[in-house]
């Protein structure tokens, strides 16, 4: 499924069921990790260009932490977990237990970048998890990077495998969100899988949908 | 004097005339070529991804993509602007290697290729290359000013430098 048209509304509902699974697995391994309810929205799947794929990041310029992994085996894609500063410091304080730490003032601590690196790991590893069981595909991510940059740098260089091919992508965007109601929208992380070209065959083939 | 910036997004180019600037943001493994006319005052800023357009399976690309095809398209836009060839000179900055852990071979390197590639393009066309800062491991945002030639480098929490 190299063109983009041969998309229907259908393979869009089964993708953001993907999401659906992946994040909430992730979003539950998170909730036990730090001892508070994470609630996700539902997920969204989209035909972007570059452009706008950074624009959902957070822009250009904006800095970020993200966690960066390549999936390979039976499909083949690029991952993201991105969090706002403040969010990422919020969850390596609570995890650590120091209350200095801080993304926003560098530079990071060791013991407090480790357990980001963890975290990004535990949140990848758990929706990876998740995917490979309901499609039973053999899934091998890579070792994630951490980063704390500019969304636009990272995004573009995690994004090199698919740029050979297209300037599009497709991704299954799932957001992040705290359950406390008085700010129940506000927005605390995204999950950004983005298979390569060549990988949507290969999923809708493996859950029985037809091409 | 209105201060004016284009902006360049991503695989993208612009040609400007003083006093408009010209800025990319967000640079990782990718790397942002102006080259100028220092008479004239004209500036092109391309926001190069890949070194290579044979690299493009599909045809049909944006020429700022691709650091061969970026470094004619803006020579060609250039031209057109009037300037002239033997004054064009280069500045480049970006080619970061942004992950510690570099999980594919298409993906190794891809920076330094970048830079590589605009390098050995510049030489073909005979345009000199007057400064560059590339390489490292962050994200840059730049900004070429075609009245003073300087090329404004900011990098996460690092001081602004110019080049």
């Amino acid at each position: 499924m190299d063109n983009k048209s041969n998309i229907t509304e259908f393979h869009i509902d089964v993708l953001k069921e993907i999401g659906n699974i992946g994040a909430g697995n992730a979003a539950t391994a998170l909730s036990n990790l730090i001892g508070k309810p994470i609630d996700m929205k539902v997920p969204t799947v989209k035909i972007v260009t570059f452009d706008e794929m950074i624009e959902l990041a957070g822009g250009y310029e904006n800095i970020v932490t993200a966690v960066f992994l390549r999936v390979e085996g039976d499909i083949s894609g690029s991952m993201f977990v991105v969090l706002p500063l403040e969010q990422a410091t919020k969850y390596v304080q609570t995890l650590t237990g120091d209350t200095a730490f801080s993304f926003e003032n560098p530079p990071y601590s060791e013991i407090g970048l480790s357990s980001m690196q963890e975290l990004g790991n535990i949140l990848a590893g758990s929706y990876l998890t998740a995917l490979s069981d309901f499609t039973s595909l053999n899934l091998m991510p890579s070792i994630p990077s951490l980063n704390v940059d500019m969304a636009g740098a990272i995004i573009s260089s995690g994004i090199i495998e698919l740029s050979q091919t297209q300037d599009y992508a497709i991704v299954i965007d799932t957001a992040l969100r705290e359950e406390i109601k008085e700010v129940s929208n506000t927005v605390k992380g995204h999950f950004f899988l983005l298979p390569d070209p060549d990988s949507f065959d290969h999923i809708f083939r493996s859950l029985g949908v037809e091409i | 004097m209105i201060n004016l910036v284009e902006k360049v997004s991503i695989a993208d180019m612009k040609i400007v005339h003083s006093p408009t600037k010209v800025r990319t943001s967000g640079l990782g493994s990718c790397v942002g070529v102006v080259l100028y006319d220092d008479v004239l005052k004209v500036a092109g800023l391309a926001h190069v991804m890949l070194p290579d357009s044979s690299l493009a399976r599909n045809k049909q690309f944006h020429p700022a993509k691709f650091a061969d095809t970026a470094i004619t398209a803006l020579l060609d836009g250039l031209l057109l602007a009037g300037a002239s060839q033997n004054r064009i000179q280069a500045k480049i900055a970006g080619g970061s290697q942004m992950f510690q852990f570099t999980p594919t071979s298409n993906q190794m390197r891809i920076g330094p290729r970048n830079v590589e590639a605009i390098k050995e393009m510049l030489q073909t066309l005979k345009i000199k290359l007057v400064a560059e800062d590339t390489g490292g491991h962050s994200g840059r945002t730049i900004e070429f000013d075609p009245e003073t030639n300087m090329l404004l480098i900011k990098t996460v929490n690092q001081e602004t430098k110019e080049i």
